[in-house]
């Protein structure tokens, strides 16, 4: 896991639902990257094709509200957001999104705070949230999530266990 | 502790828990539904090869039943290739219904039990005073390689519903009415209790139609304590084995909530926002297109059994549509069976095989764009249902059949009276 990601803002409002992130109408689709072509395609078609590679997402409260569809995280990966911040998320998504191994802080209300394409830092280790002009005190990861980003995702967590597993 | 903190403390081999702590739990069920063939891919690449118990997991094809493409039909190759492969002693194909119908029919959820599924609305089992919850396609996968899976125990705030519903308020009323003063992210993290009169009095259909959207709120679960209603239905449902928690008369609960039901009237959810609930007359003139019932929420016999009675000897009018989609087979057969079918048909209504069909805007009925639908589903986010600026109100299945018949939003109390008449 970087401790500290580093990327532009790309702005949304609250209560952002998963069918806006990935319409249902493309649910059948398993590869990745014919995922991310879709991401936030309920919002705007054009956003996938446009979004600044390690993109900081910055959105308000209640961010991945609805299905429990992984492909939102997964797009949202795929198109290259480097990480998440919102004023809280909804829980499934949350974890999907820690479990890819992409990260979320929850900040208090960075809405207007933090304009369109301007630079972010976070450090997903303290919480803590940077523009040119400002320090936001987000809440710490708990430490599961930390073990699962440490060892990024919770897929090469389990096959560590496993492996672990089999060989103690 | 309550109830919910017993069912968790229980599974984690623990004798207490309190909200906020981090247990693993042991599941009792894991359901995965047709749009997670990404589970099994997650499960392979952990390293899986054989699940943890083959008697204790199931997928239920509903959102993709029957297939409405090549893609999907090949996930579903892979999905039943997967339940071979691993001996499944349960599987429920595209002839079997929504997961959240078809798990109570098999008899596979029942009181004080934890159930995990691929599905946000798994909340529903709440209504059998089982955990159910809702996870994504990896967390599914690291239950079929262990076993388990890591929970935060939820606060938990109660719902208290008193009093009688009036005519024309069904349970679909009073759960939207619920999730407008309570909003869209009133429960994140949360579990919801639903207590009270009404609820101890209520249904299993009922309470399914509840607790199923508890997750509109952010829920984790949801629960109601079972009554006899419930008792009886796991009973003839073939459950023996089972254990009743009760909450401690000195639980307390995050936050209390009151809503006289008696007082209550016909709601509808107003386009974009499940919590922009208003009475239905707010809407009334709303030009509708399409009428929808079906889904987890409003697919259930009484469902189509209410909607009859109103379009009985009615027609809808020409250039709309009436869309029927049974919550499961075993609805169905029992709708044939009391003509409530036959009387949806001859109103002009076009039934459809049972399962998710168009309420998650995969096929079977999607919106164009500039489309009105009102629906007895759960969602109205933008989008959902087909075209982004196709426009969804939510409603109980009475308001969808008396507004349908009319063309237009429609109340439907002068309806039910006379259909009762």
């Amino acid at each position: 896991m970087k401790q500290t990601v580093v990327g532009p803002a790309f702005v949304l409002g609250d209560n952002i639902d998963t069918d806006q992130i990935f319409p249902g109408h493309y649910l059948a689709l398993v590869d990745p990257q014919a995922i991310a072509q879709h991401c936030l395609a309920g919002i705007d078609p054009q956003i996938a094709g446009h979004f600044p590679s390690g993109g900081i997402i910055v959105a308000g409260r209640n961010f991945g509200c609805g299905s429990s569809r992984e492909h939102a995280a997964i797009a949202l990966q795929g198109m290259g957001a480097g990480a998440i911040i919102a004023e809280s998320f909804a829980r499934i998504f949350y974890r999907n999104a820690i479990n890819l191994g992409l990260p979320l802080l929850v900040c208090p209300p960075l809405h207007g705070a933090i304009v369109a394409h301007e630079t972010v830092q976070l450090d997903l280790l303290s919480g803590i949230v940077k523009t040119a002009e400002h320090t936001w005190q987000g809440e710490q990861l708990s430490g599961i999530a930390v073990d699962i980003l440490q060892a990024g995702g919770i897929k090469p967590l389990m096959r560590q266990r496993l492996h672990q597993g089999v060989s103690g | 502790m309550h109830a919910i903190e017993k069912i968790m403390a229980h599974h984690a081999g623990l004798e207490t828990v309190k909200s906020g702590q981090i247990v693993t739990a042991k599941v009792d069920f894991a359901e995965i539904n047709d749009l997670y063939l990404q589970t099994i891919y997650s499960f392979k690449e952990m390293g899986g090869t054989r699940v943890w118990d083959n008697t204790k997991c199931a997928f239920v094809f509903d959102h993709f039943a029957p297939t409405p493409d090549v893609q999907s039909a090949q996930n579903h190759k892979e999905m039943r290739a997967f339940a071979k492969a691993n001996h499944f002693k349960h599987h429920f194909d595209v002839d079997s219904g929504v997961c959240h119908q078809v798990m109570p029919e098999a008899g596979l959820v029942y009181p004080g039990m934890l159930l995990i599924a691929t599905d946000s609305h798994t909340t529903t089992h709440g209504a059998f005073g089982a955990m159910g919850t809702g996870v994504g396609a990896t967390d599914m996968a690291t239950i079929l390689l262990t076993g388990e899976l890591w929970l935060r125990v939820p606060e938990v705030i109660a719902v208290r519903l008193n009093g009688t519903a009036p005519l024309g308020v069904a349970p679909k009323d009073v759960i939207l009415t619920v999730l407008g003063t309570l909003h869209a992210d009133g429960a994140v993290y949360q579990a919801i209790d639903f207590i009270g009169d009404y609820v101890d009095h209520l249904g299993v259909a009922g309470r399914m139609t509840i607790c199923n959207m508890a997750v509109e709120a952010g829920a984790k679960t949801a629960y109601m304590q079972p009554n006899q209603a419930v008792l009886d239905y796991v009973a003839a449902h073939g459950v023996v084995d089972y254990h009743v928690e009760t909450t401690d008369p000195d639980f307390q609960y995050a936050q209390t909530l009151t809503f006289d039901v008696s007082q209550m009237q016909p709601v509808i959810a107003f386009p974009g926002h499940v919590d922009d609930v208003r009475p239905v007359a707010a809407g009334t003139g709303v030009k509708v297109d399409q009428g929808y019932i079906g889904s987890c929420t409003g697919g259930r016999l009484a469902d189509l059994e209410i909607a009859a009675k109103i379009v009985a000897g009615r027609h809808i009018p020409e250039y709309k549509r009436l869309l029927v989609v049974p919550a499961s087979q075993a609805v169905l057969q029992a709708g044939i069976q009391a003509g409530y079918i036959q009387t949806l048909m001859a109103a002009g209504a076009t039934v459809t095989a049972p399962g998710c069909g168009a309420c998650l805007g995969v096929h079977q009925g999607i919106l164009a764009s500039g489309e009105t639908c009102i629906s007895s589903t759960n969602r109205n986010f933008p989008g959902r249902m087909g075209a982004v600026d196709a426009d969804i109100y939510l409603a109980s299945p009475a308001t969808v059949a008396a507004s349908i018949i009319a063309g237009q939003i429609m109340d439907p109390r002068a309806a039910i009276l006379e259909a009762i008449k």
